[in-house]
């Protein structure tokens, strides 16, 4: 097994003197699930945002060996980094299409093809709306889309923000599968959730995160099985979240 | 009035017209990308015909110095601004961009303009002087200030156009100047005399605009300007490098203006503050169309044409009066007819 495609070591983040994220490091094994659970408003997007270069921090963030140090955002990209974010940030008044062929924006034309036939196959309810506006889909479309957009840049560590957000039991159940899927074709995947049960279920290993910290860190069913971990994230508290 | 007449003026309206329509679609561009209101894109029309004007005397254009000083002035400010922060790629740039390259063009132009080239050299040079303009003007002014509100930008667009008109009296000297046709002669047309040169008018400006249709529509990097445009988060996260979209649309602003200088150029004498003029017509129709579609715009700025023609035999005193007043009823009826909260969702 090659090293961790990912390695953040004593990040912090901080919004004027406000600091949301504090010292945390975090590894990724090439292939994995890892997944961040925690409340609303413990850093975990703020982490994401460091991480792709989005928001300024201090400590040292590696991809694949290489420190990433002041990057910028498309230069990540370009290393085949990927965030599917919190809001969705789609092109709201282009085409499913549109939207689709710009996440292939770092190949050129020349890889849009390729990558419609891979996302359509993922997602066979983007082909039915490729002319329709973003603007006009709904939730779990527009999460559809957002991670159909990520992929037609053919990341290799995919980072998703909040993915069952506001969607329906049965739509947030297709997206983890799809989730799994990815993982399977490869592609390591980070994955930041309130709703922390689907997330354990899908991870091989999992952060806890409390008022920008860490507080925890193990194997996915090592924290699901946790008697904290259930008290605060699992049970009928952390239930509501969905 | 006779028949003879109104076809006559409505010639000339509809020449002023296509003129106005590429200003207008410029502005709706520039707006598109970068949220900018660009005032002085009249500026960039009035150089360019002052910039052929002094090309065909065989002196050296004030633009060739502009552009200079223009560089220089972006390296500077850039410097100053960005300090440690500059990459060793980035000081690589602007040495080749903002210097190197102004100062061959100026070397060129002492060189050459005294040769008297013709007309190509003449459009040629005029473009290769006034494009750079683009980019070093939004790096200057309007990078900067990126995430500013539609308000603060317009604010700095009126100092910028400001500033422009005063190193335009400086560069070109207040006297009037008037171009040879890129096209000459004319040839008859029922009861009227048409001049080729307008014909040439309307056919530049039909194909910037399907050039312009085709950019945005079909090509990665006409949608990557739209896209940052509608979502600039969404635009990063892609991996489109947001800042060049702005120098991008400048770019592309300036080149249309340079294209609509070297037209207008022998149709009506140029002064170093024609601009403001002919950009404000360009800005009615724009603003008629709601800043907002490319169509809608270039129908507009037929419409300005016309009635500036018409109302300049009417009532010639009052042509700038009705022209401009036009956009009174327009802004009273789309605050009407879109309600309070509409102004945020035309930020986004
Ligand atoms: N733009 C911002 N400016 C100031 N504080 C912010 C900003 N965004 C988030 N915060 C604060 O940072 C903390 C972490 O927020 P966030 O990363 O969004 O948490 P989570 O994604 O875990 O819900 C919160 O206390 C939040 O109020
Ligand atoms: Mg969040």
């Amino acid at each position: 097994m090659s090293g961790p495609i990912l390695s953040v070591a004593n990040l912090s983040v901080s919004y004027g003197r406000v600091e949301a994220v504090r010292n945390v490091s975090l590894e990724i094994a090439e292939g994995s699930i890892v997944t961040v659970i925690g409340a609303n408003g413990a850093g975990k997007t703020t982490l994401m945002n460091a991480i792709m270069g989005v928001l300024p921090s201090t400590g040292d963030i590696t991809l694949d060996g290489k420190l990433l140090g002041r990057s910028l955002v498309e230069e990540r990209v370009n290393t085949g980094l990927c965030l599917v974010p919190e809001k969705r940030e789609l092109f709201s008044t282009m085409s499913v299409e549109d939207n689709l062929r710009l996440g292939a924006y770092r190949f050129g034309s020349g890889a849009v093809a390729d990558g419609f036939r891979d996302v359509f196959a993922r997602f066979p309810r983007l082909e039915e709306r490729r002319r329709q506006e973003a603007g006009t889909l709904s939730g779990g479309e527009r999460q559809m889309l957002a991670m159909g957009r990520a992929l037609m840049s053919k990341p290799r560590l995919l980072m998703l923000d909040e993915p069952s957000l506001g969607l329906a039991p049965l739509i947030v159940k297709e997206i983890f599968h799809i989730v799994t899927d990815l993982s399977k074709a490869g592609v390591s995947i980070l994955v930041v959730e309130q709703n922390a049960r689907a997330a354990l279920q899908v991870a091989d290993h999992a952060y806890v995160m409390e008022l920008g910290a860490f507080t925890m860190n193990g194997p996915a069913a090592a924290l699901a099985a946790d008697k904290g971990v259930i008290e605060s994230y699992l049970g009928l508290g952390g239930g509501k979240h969905n | 009035m006779n028949g003879t007449i109104a076809l006559f003026l409505a010639q000339d309206g509809i020449i002023n017209g296509a003129i106005y329509a590429l200003v207008g679609v410029t502005l709706v561009l520039v707006f598109a990308v970068t949220r900018v209101i660009f005032v002085p894109q009249g500026e960039f029309i009035a150089w360019a015909a002052l910039t052929v004007a002094a090309l065909e005397a065989g002196t050296v254009p004030g633009t060739a110095w502009l552009l200079l000083v223009l560089g220089i002035a972006t390296a500077a400010l850039e410097v100053v601004r960005e300090g440690r922060r500059l990459t060793i790629r980035r000081v690589a740039t602007m040495l080749g961009f903002d210097l190197a390259l102004p100062a061959g063009l100026l070397l060129a132009v002492i060189w050459l303009a005294p040769l008297k080239l013709g007309l190509a050299f003449n459009a040629a040079m005029t473009l290769a002087l006034l494009i750079p303009m683009g980019p070093l003007l939004y790096r200057l002014a309007f990078q900067p200030l990126a995430d500013a509100s539609v308000l603060v930008l317009l604010i700095a667009s009126i100092g910028v156009h400001f500033a422009l008109v005063g190193l335009g009296l400086v560069f070109f000297g207040a006297e009037g100047v008037r171009t040879t046709p890129l096209l000459s002669g004319t040839f008859p047309a029922g009861p009227l005399v048409v001049k080729w040169q307008s014909i040439g008018v309307l056919v530049v400006t039909v194909l910037v605009l399907i050039g312009l249709y085709a950019f945005f529509e079909r090509t990665m990097m006409g949608k990557a300007l739209r896209a940052t445009a509608v979502n600039r988060l969404g635009a990063r996260l892609v991996g489109i490098p947001v800042a060049s979209t702005g120098r991008i649309a400048f770019a592309l602003a300036a080149a249309i203006g340079a294209v609509s200088g070297i037209l207008i150029g022998s149709l009506t004498t140029i002064y170093y503050d024609s601009g403001f003029l002919i950009g404000l017509k360009g800005f009615v129709a724009a603003i008629i169309a709601g800043l907002h579609s490319y169509p809608l715009t270039a129908l507009a700025a037929l419409l300005v044409g016309l009635l500036e023609s018409y109302s300049a035999f009417f009532a010639s005193a009052f042509k700038e009066v009705i022209v401009f007043s036009i956009i009174l009823p327009v802004l009273i009826w789309r605050s009407l007819a879109s309600g309070p909260h509409h102004d945020e969702d035309e930020e986004a």
